[in-house]
């Protein structure tokens, strides 16, 4: 395993966090402004994309899906699933600070227990590797080309 | 368990499984990709078209990025039959801590201590969240 995240991987990394649960936040709020959709109204949908929030919130998670599968090319699932968990905090802090909701002890407690959970997994290396991950080291363990 | 509550577990369970098959197979796709930035053919915006073709015909992406795409079907079909208070951390925890051993048995990656930790962290911090 190695650990070697340039400044450039820790700002996907961030980006990861900061766009999921940014461009949720946005289309929930969007969606809240456009009412209710049925069935029966099926052409609000529509109407939806004219929804500034929701254009936002579709492309900060049209963001979050190239940055995440940007991320998964040179790091394990379980060293970037921390960071989309991180998601859940930033929408916290952002009901709290932002829309100042009330957040009880129990989403304190919440919010911290993460936040080691990422520290946990930062602090760690980012991708196993594998014989395969290098064919031409293979290749010259095997000894074919002495 | 009565049938409803039955019901209710195993519509959480299929989206879970689904997550679940959907972040192996996108995750296993990109890593035989490798590193998107080597297949950068040139600078600037017009470069990231190698990169883009690279992933939308790798199988194992594709296949992933379908399983995702049924994921929040059945997601929304959950969230209409049990309540989002449980359905939320519950849906979380259980595809964090399924794509922890997927990741162990599937993508053979090293799951130490410290990722085992994190991953039951996560979990008892979003069902703390969800009170």
């Amino acid at each position: 395993m190695k650990h070697t995240l340039s400044p450039q991987r820790y700002l996907i990394l961030f980006a990861v966090m900061l766009t999921a649960s940014v461009g949720d936040t946005l289309l929930s709020r969007g969606m809240s402004q456009v009412g209710a959709v049925d069935l029966h109204h099926l052409g609000l949908l529509l109407h939806a994309l004219t929804n500034l929030n929701v254009i936002a919130g579709i492309l900060l998670l049209i963001g979050f899906f190239a940055s995440y599968t940007t991320a998964l090319s040179w790091a394990d699932l379980t060293f970037v699933m921390p960071a989309t968990a991180f998601g859940y905090v930033v929408i916290a802090l952002l009901s709290r600070f932002w829309l100042h909701e009330y957040l009880s002890p129990y989403r304190w407690a919440g919010i911290v227990l993460i936040v080691c959970a990422v520290g946990f997994v930062a602090n760690g290396p980012s991708r196993t590797e594998h014989p395969s991950d290098h064919p031409e080291l293979d290749l010259m363990d095997s000894g074919v080309g002495r | 368990m009565s049938p409803h509550v039955f019901h209710q577990w195993s519509a959480i369970l299929f989206v879970v499984v689904l997550a679940i098959t959907g972040e192996c197979l996108i995750a296993a796709g990109m890593r035989g990709l490798g590193d998107l930035d080597r297949l950068r053919t040139r600078s600037g915006l017009l470069g990231y078209l190698g990169p883009v073709r690279a992933v939308l015909s790798n199988p194992l992406f594709l296949t992933g990025a379908l399983c995702m795409a049924l994921n929040f079907f059945a997601m929304l079909y959950t969230l209409s039959i049990v309540e989002l208070s449980l359905a939320a951390p519950a849906i979380a925890s259980l595809t964090y801590i399924g794509n922890t051993v997927a990741a162990k048995l599937f993508l053979d990656e090293n799951v130490d201590r410290r990722r085992w930790l994190a991953a039951l962290f996560v979990c008892a911090g979003v069902v703390l969240l969800a009170k």
